[in-house]
């Protein structure tokens, strides 16, 4: 099975985020890490490879700081990957950054395409859907289990309050990934020797620009939300927050 | 003519979906203050029981669009419908609640036609002539108000919860209903859905607590789970978690809260060592009164919550519960 997994760096959790100047993006200068839910796609395809056979190959799009993601990936078994490398792919919609990845793997022949279900910066969830549109091909979302089988596969889908579904899909497809579907593995010495060694083709915009327009949709400003609940704080000692909030339970809102 | 919003209302299981309402609402604003006609339609195959309970809303018209290839669901058979009754019913912006259907299919239905979906939305905001729709961007942390800049229609969801339901307002009369067949030729539909169902037995209701305490990735270590077990305990509250505890399997997954999970409005919610991720919060806003506690001041929980405690839950919790004990002894 050949696999190609779409990943996303995006700020750490914690990172404490700050506006730019104009108020339109972030300041650039905090911690990054891998997408989570890309990093349950990854290890999904990884099991998926190391069951039926193949290839897993990681793409991701982003400036030079976005390669310590698809490193990771390699290292922990992922065979080969793609870098978009360009600050112009930065602030690209899903739309546009759909129509690069599908420009750049015009040449591969994938039976499975991976991406998380949605990014934790921009949270959209588009990506992996308009990605399969374009394609053509068959999508699923929120995936908690893929099976092999003689037609296609079979997957489970995720919906609300507890419920799931399967669905048989023919291959290829493309399927946006839910977190916990697996656990995720961690990459050995052995594993981030060995990635030094895999190869890492870079792709440009001018590779993609006949692929690629203008954005059809802009973000035209960001900023802190506005608070509508008034929060009390509660300080002190951890014996006093006790008594406060005992206070609190007992005569305000009287669940004691 | 004037400019039209649609609303597409979501039915499931031989249900209308009750955030539809939600959306309607939304609708309904949006068509005030633009001065666009509104208008809902239902998808599905023998859905105009559907479309006239909707027509019972403040709405201009409600469109039943038809085809027994549209059940069960299927990207495939939504899209391919929803795309046909577009080209002939033109629409400048089409709303739709955020559901994991939704989600399935509108960012096809968008690229399909060339267009933009703007997903997951809280609110618009209309300046002057210009419109924009607000969304959370990193997990709650900022908020974003984001424009087309693409021709209709615009495609845009709204979050659970983001409008009231409760609000909707009803008709002064019905509105029309009208009946479109679509064609959805052979071969379109390539997935195949089985039944959907409920993996975990229902153990227990948390939508029927009262009180709720809920653990988050601040808890660390599934043995620390205990300390929210007694806390929970001495309240006679219910265990709750976000996703991921239930992921590693530390509580069972008819323990979560959120979009995935149970959506609950209890009278307390008491939030350890929850972040305020997105996807939880939309479980869990609708509490009367919230309590968390975490050791980041910056965690979005704060910014819903009605009391914070910033610190860490470790030293926090087990005083807690013993003031609780103490007091519930007539101490």
């Amino acid at each position: 099975m050949k696999i190609l997994v779409c990943m996303k760096q995006v700020p750490q959790k914690d990172a404490p985020l700050k506006l730019n100047e104009s108020g339109t993006w972030i300041r650039e200068d905090v911690s990054y890490e891998v997408n989570e839910p890309d990093a349950y796609a990854l290890e999904e395809a990884l099991r998926q490879k190391e069951k039926h056979g193949g290839e897993v190959v990681v793409i991701t799009s982003g400036p030079a700081r976005a390669q310590q993601v698809l490193r990771e990936a390699l290292a922990k078994g992922a065979d080969r990957a793609i870098h978009l490398e360009d600050n112009a792919f930065v602030g690209l919609d899903a739309f546009n950054t759909a129509k690069a990845f599908a420009a750049a793997i015009k040449e591969e022949q994938f039976d499975l395409i991976f991406t998380g279900l949605q990014s934790d910066d921009y949270g959209y969830a588009q990506t992996g859907v308009v990605l399969a549109e374009l394609l053509g091909w068959p999508h699923a979302t929120i995936i908690m289990q893929i099976e092999k089988n003689d037609a296609g596969i079979r997957v489970k889908r995720e919906l609300e309050a507890g419920y799931f579904q399967y669905v048989d899909m023919p291959l290829p497809a493309v399927l946006t990934i839910q977190s916990g579907i697996n656990k995720l593995r961690y990459a050995t010495l052995i594993g981030i020797k060995q990635a030094k060694n895999k190869p890492l083709r870079k792709v440009t915009m001018a590779d993609v620009q006949s692929a690629v327009g203008n954005n059809l949709q802009k973000i035209e400003r960001l900023y802190i939300p506005q608070k509508t609940k008034k929060t009390e704080h509660i300080e002190g000692p951890p014996a006093e927050i006790a008594k406060k909030l005992v206070d609190k339970l007992r005569n305000e809102l009287r669940v004691l | 003519m004037p400019d039209t919003i649609l609303v597409v209302v979501e039915q499931r299981e031989g249900k209308l979906n009750r955030v539809s309402w939600e959306t309607l609402t939304a609708g309904q604003a949006l068509a005030a203050e633009t001065g666009w006609a509104l208008e809902a339609a239902v998808v599905g195959s023998g859905v105009a029981n559907f479309a006239n309970e909707v027509a019972g809303k403040k709405v201009a018209k409600v469109y039943a669009i038809e085809s027994p290839k549209l059940e069960p669901y299927t990207p495939d058979a939504f899209v391919a419908a929803l795309k046909q009754f577009l080209s002939s019913h033109p629409a400048k912006l089409v709303l739709m609640p955020h559901t994991y259907q939704v989600r399935d299919f509108v960012p096809k239905l968008a690229t399909a036609l060339g267009r933009a979906a703007i997903t997951d939305c809280v609110g618009y905001k209309k300046e002057g002539d210009k419109l924009f729709f607000t969304r959370q961007m990193f997990q709650g942390k900022l908020a974003a108000d984001v424009s087309f800049t693409s021709d209709a229609p615009w495609f845009a969801t709204f979050q659970n919860g983001a409008y009231r339901g409760d609000r909707v307002e009803a008709g002064a009369t019905a509105a029309p209903v009208e009946t479109v067949n679509v064609e959805i030729a052979d071969g379109v539909i390539r997935n195949k859905p089985q039944e959907v169902f409920k993996e975990a037995k229902q153990a227990v209701d948390l939508t029927q607590a009262e009180v709720i305490v809920a653990v988050g990735r601040g808890i660390k270590e599934q043995k620390n789970i205990e300390i929210a077990k007694n806390l929970a305990e001495a309240l006679g509250a219910e265990l709750a978690a976000s996703r991921p505890i239930c992921d590693s399997g530390w509580l069972p997954m008819d323990r979560q809260i959120g979009s995935s999970g149970q959506t609950v409005a209890p009278k307390l919610y008491l939030a350890l060592g929850i972040s305020g991720a997105i996807q939880h919060i939309v479980g869990m806003k609708g509490a009367r009164t919230i309590i968390a506690v975490n050791k980041d001041s910056e965690a979005p929980i704060f910014e819903i919550a009605d009391y914070a405690i910033v610190g860490n839950l470790f030293d926090i919790v087990p005083p807690l519960t013993e003031e609780i004990k103490k007091a519930k002894a007539g101490g």
